[in-house]
């Protein structure tokens, strides 16, 4: 136990009964070394969390003039469930849309700068967070060119007949998703590069020895042990998506709307703080259980 | 670590110092924060009416000893020239500059007004609670000055400091439903919202009827996502009065604007966005304030602004002193100074929005004189003839409005 080392050193000369000393001192430690993050943590997150808990409670008849009362208004969550369900659920699809679309691109990507890309590893590796030099807003932007009306893309897709001739991408979910997909796709590469780097390769060495053939081995072996960075992967690129509201902002359109729209413009615009807060802390919850069971499912506990 | 170890088992291994557990501290630590913030501390919070009043925050002013201002505007909202400084190139307001040499009064200008809702969501907290917001001067437009005035948080300006204000301020402006005498607020720049269409994609677009209707332009059509903006046109088309209209004509002009959404003719609800697509021709016709139009014009001549046969909405971005803005005398002197003609011109012909200062269409004569033709800068009796204001509503009921025109716009 280091920190118990360490505790020793430093506390070492206090007088101690004597049967117990290392343990007495390591928790001290142990805590102290806890306390700036505690306290970050107390400050900017749990008094915010208890904040907007509160707000999400409070009378929805009060306005910002007249100042809002505490009445537990358990019922601003049902009104905002009811009157928000579409953004709730599309928000929830983009982002599963999205996380699904950025793991199918992501896992041979990474597969390749782990283990084909030889000395090209380091410069792949660049490339894959090279977007982050620029602004997700300018980012987002260019998608906006890429896919406008009389753009390369649309009036490919209208030649082939995949579009037809007053079709469009620019404002439809397939821009939000895309848009989402591409903006959180190093989310999903970093890891499982991450988790796929370690896998020794005498492991798939082992596997052709024992007469298993590429898929097999990748089935039983590479997949197995990718699962850490899937896991993380994707509950990386999840959260931030479901939460997000930029892209369905610039390449969408309010049909596209997601809950962050809906809780930046209830917030905002409407000035109703209570199902602001409401949307907010469902959004939370929603996400917080939903991650809860996949961890569980996946049998990653270790990772979080 | 087994699952079902109770989260009091582990408080209490917790308590007597022995072996912490990561698990174990994570448990104890959100249980902890739970009993915190149950109960008694959150019936403690409620927030306070944010309403002030003259008697409620008083405020102080500064400007006999200090010499400064600190004034946010929108981007691109002032005449700019780039100039060599040190080998560097700088951006510089030359009027402002003029009036920091004139008046000894050193401006901080800071453009962080972007959108007037978010501004509203920046300086909230501070002005509920009568606190400073370290600036002297905002400009923000009607609605939401109109809101701030009516919570109490404005300064009501000295008249006598504003003698330029009082002879040149354009009659039209003169007394708005929200601000009749204009007591707390001066207009900075106004604008017309009507239609511009791109006439290479499309024939000329009259009315905003045709811009709902018209199924050559179906999915081509963007409207603006400020509900005063869009709601104006709509209660128009319904035949009430945008300027004193009922409930059901809200809820009328809602009905018609939610038809035009589902049936697919408008594709989308923007902020400045729509001269991007504009331009790019991913809209052809569109809900659009002059400024930006005559801005596009200088590079596509394509670009036509139309003032709608239902009318035009008349609106201003307006100069405001907020409570406990410690610089008011100061904020008046730069106001007074913006009310030359002169200097008005010189803003104008940098902005291209409509100049609010009477004369300043014979100074801008000598600085470009196509630009003191251009009717939407200057805009002739006839134009402004037919123009309209949004009513001037309550807190509540403008949050019932918004919720409704959300509703429509949105899911």
């Amino acid at each position: 136990m280091t920190v118990a080392d360490v505790g020793r050193v430093v506390e070492g000369t206090e007088d101690e009964p004597p049967r117990r000393p290392r343990r007495r001192s390591g928790w001290a430690t142990g805590y102290l070394l806890l306390l700036p993050g505690l306290l970050w943590l107390v400050l900017f997150f749990a008094v915010p969390t208890i904040q907007l808990v509160a707000t999400s409670l409070y009378d929805q008849a009060g306005s910002l003039d007249t100042g809002y009362a505490m009445t537990w208004s358990f019922g601003n969550y049902l009104d905002a469930l009811s009157t928000y369900r579409q953004p709730f659920l599309r928000s929830l699809m983009y982002a599963t849309v999205a996380t699904v679309a950025a793991l199918l691109l992501a896992y041979p990507l990474a597969y390749a700068i782990a283990f084909k890309a030889g000395r090209f590893k380091n410069l792949m590796l660049v490339l894959v967070i090279a977007p982050f030099f620029t602004s997700f807003l300018v980012r987002t932007l260019a998608w906006k060119s890429i896919l406008s009306d009389n753009g390369f893309i649309v009036q490919t897709l209208q030649t082939i007949g995949i579009l037809g001739p007053d079709g469009r991408l620019l404002a439809t979910s397939v821009a939000v998703v895309t848009g989402l997909t591409y903006n959180f796709l190093p989310f999903m590469v970093l890891p499982l590069y991450a988790s796929l780097e370690k896998i020794d390769p005498r492991l798939m060495e082992a596997g052709k020895d024992l007469y298993a053939n590429g898929f097999t081995s990748f089935r039983k072996i590479t997949l197995p042990l990718s699962m850490p960075g899937v896991v993380a992967g994707t509950l990386l690129t999840f959260i931030p998506s479901a939460g997000d509201y930029i892209n369905s902002e610039l390449l969408g359109t309010p049909q596209q709307y997601m809950i962050g729209n809906v809780i930046d413009n209830t917030f905002l615009v409407q000035l109703n703080y209570p199902i602001a807060a409401a949307c907010s802390v469902i959004l939370m919850i929603v996400i917080v259980i939903m991650v809860l069971v996949y961890v569980r499912r996946a049998g990653t506990e270790e990772l979080v | 670590m087994s699952q079902d170890r109770t989260t009091l088992d582990a408080l209490a291994r917790m308590s007597q110092g022995r072996g912490l557990s990561r698990r174990g501290f994570l448990r104890g630590a959100s249980l902890s924060a739970l009993a915190l913030s149950s109960g008694p501390l959150l019936a403690a919070c409620g927030t306070e009416g944010a309403q002030q009043t003259t008697e409620s925050c008083v405020s102080e002013d500064l400007s006999a000893t200090e010499k400064r201002l600190h004034w946010s505007n929108w981007p691109l909202y002032i005449d700019q020239a780039k100039v060599k400084q040190n080998g560097e190139k700088v951006t510089v307001y030359p009027s402002l500059q003029q009036f920091q040499e004139e008046s000894g009064i050193e401006v901080e200008y800071v453009t962080d007004v972007n959108d007037n809702a978010e501004f509203f969501g920046i300086v909230r907290n501070q002005l509920a609670d009568c606190q400073s917001t370290g600036r002297d001067i905002f400009v923000l437009t009607d609605y939401m000055a109109a809101r701030m005035v009516n919570l109490g948080w404005i300064q009501k300006l000295d008249r006598a400091n504003l003698p330029n204000v009082e002879a040149n301020l354009v009659e039209n402006l003169r007394s708005p439903g929200w601000d009749k005498n204009r007591d707390y607020s001066v207009p900075w720049q106004s604008g017309l919202t009507g239609i511009a269409y791109n006439s290479k994609l499309t024939g000329e677009v009259r009315s905003f009827e045709e811009l709902l209707t018209r199924s050559d332009l179906k999915g081509k059509v963007s409207l603006l996502s400020e509900m005063q903006d869009t709601m104006i046109f709509m209660l128009l088309l319904e035949g009430a009065n945008p300027e004193d209209f009922t409930d059901d004509e809200f809820s009328a002009a809602c009905e018609r604007l939610q038809k035009a959404v589902d049936s697919g003719q408008i594709r989308a609800f923007t902020g400045n966005e729509y001269a991007q697509d504009l331009v790019k021709g991913n809209v052809v016709a569109c809900e659009a304030w002059s400024g930006d139009v005559i801005q596009l014009q200088f590079d596509n001549p394509d670009i036509k602004f139309v003032a709608p046969e239902e009318g035009l909405s008349l609106w201003s971005d307006n100069m405001i002193v907020p409570n406990k803005a410690t610089h008011k005398t100061n904020a008046e002197m730069l106001m007074n100074y913006y009310y030359q003609p002169e200097v008005a011109a010189q803003v104008a012909a940098w902005v291209n929005y409509i100049c609010p200062v009477a004369g300043a269409q014979e100074a801008m004569t000598k600085i470009d004189p196509s630009l003191a033709e251009n009717q939407l800068i200057f805009p002739g009796a006839d134009l402004l003839a037919n123009t309209y204001d949004f009513m001037s509503l309550d807190q509540k009921t403008e949050q019932k409005y918004q919720q409704q025109f959300a509703a429509v716009i949105g899911a």
